[in-house]
């Protein structure tokens, strides 16, 4: 088992290692500690390379212990807050947003025709389907930065409000704004890249 | 009356705290009539359940042994 792990090729360790810094990235304001957090993940995953299985997927098994590292780090920082930490507020009323719902909404704040929301397929099939956590993956990095930090710290990570509020120095009214503005749009985007480009396919 | 960009508001605002009887009762007029606030407000619980779905059997992988 071991030697399956070895055979994966520098290339694609290189590749894994660009894809756990995106992802960490988006949930820490700190680059360093990104990084840090992203090269232990990767030494647990080889020391414990004799546990890995050929029925785990190689990035399955390396993001969940990734996800436990950034779970521990937010934990420390929501117990010992940062002072240096920007308030994300100064985000919450960006220009940007306002335009998007613009696009969305008319003035009368009803929906536009094509921006409707529709029925998604169930919720079973789209765990399993690679297709969908792939069109996933693009439309959260698609979101600003600040908007999906919070959204994978409330969702993934399961932080609730008091701890996220914490760590992040926000109030609790500005993270559900930015809640809101990061679930409007990645339904957005999801049903566009995702539902509506499956019924052209089939 | 409230309109859908209000809904949406309460409707994801509903997933961090509860609602006050006020915000219930206009949230819930307003789905009544509206079909693509309904939608929305699926959505929005089922990324969070299958958001939580993949963790679950992703989780604690250093007791895979």
């Amino acid at each position: 088992m071991t030697d399956d792990f070895l055979q994966v090729s520098e290339r694609e360790v290189g590749e894994l290692r660009q894809q756990m810094l995106a992802f960490t990235r988006l949930q820490l304001a700190n680059d360093f500690a990104a990084e840090d957090i992203v090269q232990e993940a990767l030494a647990g995953a080889l020391k414990n390379a004799a546990s890995f299985t050929r029925q785990a997927n190689l990035k399955t098994w390396v993001f969940a212990i990734l996800k436990h590292k950034i779970t521990d780090h937010l934990r420390r920082q929501y117990r010992e807050p940062q002072q240096d930490l920007l308030d994300e507020c100064k985000n919450c009323g960006h220009s940007d947003d306002q335009i998007f719902n613009n696009e969305l909404f008319d003035d009368r704040g009803h929906w536009y025709a094509d921006a409707k929301p529709q029925r998604w397929g169930d919720a079973d099939r789209m765990v399993h389907d690679e297709q969908f956590w792939r069109v996933f993956d693009t439309c959260l990095a698609g979101l600003p930065p600040e908007q999906g930090r919070v959204f994978m710290m409330r969702e993934f990570i399961e932080l609730d409000s008091d701890e996220i509020c914490a760590a992040l120095q926000l109030s609790t009214s500005n993270l559900h704004v930015l809640l809101y503005r990061a679930r409007l749009r990645l339904r957005e985007c999801l049903e566009d890249s995702w539902v509506k480009a499956g019924e052209k396919r089939s | 009356m409230m309109n859908c960009e209000q809904a949406t508001q309460l409707l994801s605002v509903g997933m961090e705290r509860k609602l006050k009887l006020k915000e219930q009762a206009e949230l819930k007029m307003h789905l009544l009539i509206c079909s693509g606030c309904r939608q929305f407000g699926q959505q929005v619980q089922q990324l969070r359940t299958i958001i939580r779905a993949t963790k679950d059997s992703s989780d604690k992988p250093e007791e895979k042994k």
